[in-house]
């Protein structure tokens, strides 16, 4: 029973059935006891009507002739007129031959002939005569069960009609859902649009609104990865023009001086192209991570830059530039790829541009710690200052290697981690990258 | 023929000057906008290949200076933006000619060539006057059917010279179109050129204004 509807129908059919039991229970009790009443009273009635008959000296004796209709309602009933001796007196026609009651007085139940009667008796000593007026019980069940039957059965054929209008309504109620349903799956892939909030009704409308929620995020993240496909394609158009003019400067020179220039360049153009191409993988990383960022722990610090560090000697020997790191001894709560991410990118930028050193150091300040990379280089202008963060951006002054990506996948991932990261120019010159940590983060 | 290359990237940049200076070009480079503007100024160019999108700003910016040459420059626009807008702008913006990175070094040698001859008013791909014919292409020259070798200054010495007949070309324009700026000019190596191409195409060949320049003359043995 998997489907709402299904379910409701059913639960709505099997309660309405249960009040209906019920009701038809209770109406069958108080039907047969108002009948049994009324019965009972037109015995009464009929033995006091006898009975003043005989009094006056109407009844002579011998059979009485009660004339009655076929109606099963009027039934004959059974009279008998004894004299108080024991003397059969007289009887209504159908009445039996043997006593009705052995009960002088009010009502009795008596087995007479192998069928039971209900018998009410009125004594009348000042004549000497006793008047009884019975029912054969089969009859009157027969009656009860007519009436109820007459009652109960139109009761019966509403349940049905109940059922099917249940189920209508039931049907008519999904009608909403079922639209949503269509217009959805009638959707090529392609289309994120919002539904119409405006028609649904209210119960609806938290599914809808989750729904369009979802697509709107989905539609971000898509429009985001298509930038980032189109740049890329983009961005490795230039570096595969220089590898390809290259080679065929290589192929076609028959000097061996120009052959070999031409493979040096070939050499360094592919350590570039390697370089953003990762940098386009890590990119689509952050991007694909953004809506679920992958889970933290505590690092230290330290540790984590000089391994870093370590792995940019040779950048940083081959530009003759110094890192100097000074040890904090923190710990930061954090993500070890995303720490990763934005130290790496952070001191691989600061070692490009600097002309000697590159220093990195951690603030502690109560609201708010900072880690520090500053570098002495040309520095960026004010104008482009804000622009850096910007995909694919290079300064004027950017040197050969710089993919334009380092700095936003720093902002990206510090982002990600509930960082901040600040770009002002350094205190002599260069360039000042402040990673802005809140003090929760940091012990 | 002398040629502007303006494109940011270094292992490109190297390439064209290197692989244009292989098809006969002599070529100069610029990474950025200013650099290209300071190299308009300078001196005259036949064609300039020039990249859209540079560190200081579009490529499409250089174009209303180079219109502003004497002769202007045919501009052949070198870009990873190459979708049908992309080229629609580029050439309604004033590029003669459109090529899509990455690309084929012979390709974008033929271009020039094309949009050079074009700029020049002429249809056929060959110069010819008076029985000499030079092909730029093939970077042959023949007299009256015979091909005759020539170096590749040489050539570009003729080719000058053939490119408007009639024309007075003075030494220094003459060195201009065979070396590039930062390579060492003997001083009498145009003369020397000229001296070769008078023994292989007889000396009427080329005329010497004395104090002006040169001129190109009657072929004949």
């Amino acid at each position: 029973m998997n489907s709402l509807r299904t379910r409701l129908f059913v639960a709505l059919l099997a309660i309405t059935a249960l009040v209906w039991a019920v009701a038809a229970g209770w109406v069958y009790v108080r039907t047969q006891r108002d009948v049994e009443r009324v019965l009972d009273a037109r015995l009464v009635e009929a033995a006091r009507m006898v009975s003043s008959l005989a009094a006056t000296g109407a009844v002579q004796g011998g059979q009485v002739r009660v004339p009655g209709a076929d109606d099963e309602l009027s039934h004959q009933l059974s009279c008998q007129i004894w004299s108080l001796e024991g003397r059969l007196v007289a009887r209504s026609s159908g009445a039996p031959q043997e006593r009705l009651s052995r009960v002088t007085e009010g009502f009795s139940e008596t087995l007479v002939n192998g069928e039971t009667w209900r018998v009410y008796t009125v004594p009348r000593p000042d004549v000497g005569l006793q008047v009884m007026v019975g029912d054969n019980l089969k009859v009157r069940r027969n009656l009860v069960r007519q009436v109820i039957a007459g009652l109960l059965l139109p009761a019966a054929a509403a349940v049905f009609a109940l059922g099917a209008l249940i189920w209508l309504v039931v049907e008519r109620g999904h009608a909403p859902l079922r639209a949503i349903a269509e217009t959805l799956r009638a959707r090529p892939t392609s289309d994120l649009s919002p539904l119409p909030e405006t028609r649904a009704p209210d119960e609806l409308r938290p599914m809808i609104e989750a729904l369009n929620s979802l697509f709107g995020r989905l539609q971000a993240a898509r429009a985001r990865e298509r930038h980032l496909t189109a740049s890329a394609a983009h961005e490795l158009k230039t570096p595969l023009a220089g590898l390809k003019t290259q080679a065929q400067i290589a192929l076609a020179s028959d000097d061996p001086e120009v052959r070999q220039g031409a493979l040096e360049q070939i050499a360094v153009s592919v350590d570039r192209t390697g370089r953003l191409v990762g940098q386009l993988l890590e990119m689509a990383r952050r991007d694909a991570e953004a809506a679920s960022p992958p889970s933290v722990e505590w690092l230290e610090l330290d540790p984590a830059l000089a391994q870093v560090a370590a792995e940019l000697r040779p950048l940083a020997e081959s530009r003759n530039v110094q890192l100097v790191l000074q040890p904090s001894g923190a710990e930061l709560e954090v993500s070890p790829e995303l720490l990763r991410a934005m130290l790496r990118n952070l001191l691989e930028n600061a070692l490009q541009y600097a002309a000697s050193t590159v220093s990195v150091r951690l603030e502690r300040a109560p609201q708010s710690c900072c880690l520090i990379v500053e570098d002495d280089g040309a520095g960026v202008g004010p104008e482009e200052l804000p622009r850096l963060r910007e995909r694919f951006f290079r300064g004027r002054g950017h040197n050969a290697v710089g993919s334009g990506l380092g700095l936003s996948i720093v902002d990206l991932a510090a982002v990600q981690s509930g960082f901040a990261l600040e770009l002002e120019p350094g205190t002599a010159a260069g360039l000042r990258a402040i990673l802005e940590i809140p003090p929760a983060r940091l012990r | 023929m002398r040629i502007l290359i303006v494109e940011d990237d270094p292992v490109l940049r190297n390439g064209l000057q290197v692989g244009l200076g292989l098809h006969g070009f002599v070529a100069e480079a610029a990474e950025s906008l200013d650099e290209a503007r300071a190299a308009l100024a300078a001196a005259a160019f036949s064609v300039v290949v020039l990249d859209w999108m540079l560190p200081d700003g579009s490529g499409l910016d250089l174009l209303p200076q180079i219109r502003a040459c004497e002769p202007p420059p045919p501009v052949i626009l070198l870009t990873a933006k190459d979708t049908v807008a992309d080229r629609i702008e580029g050439l309604d913006a004033g590029a003669d000619d459109y090529l899509g990175k990455p690309f084929d070094l012979d390709e974008l040698a033929a271009r020039i060539r094309a949009v050079s001859r074009r700029a020049a008013g002429r249809t056929s791909p060959l110069l010819e006057w008076r029985g000499l014919a030079l092909d730029p292409a093939q970077r042959s020259i023949s007299l009256d059917g015979v091909d005759v070798p020539v170096s590749r200054r040489e050539f570009a010495v003729l080719h000058a010279l053939m490119e408007r007949p009639g024309t007075v070309l003075s030494r220094a324009q003459l060195e201009d179109r065979l070396y590039g700026w930062d390579m060492e000019v003997e001083s009498n190596a145009v003369e020397v050129h000229i001296h070769n191409l008078r023994a292989k195409l007889g000396r009427s060949i080329i005329e010497t204004l004395r104090g002006v320049g040169y001129r190109l003359g009657s072929p004949g043995r």
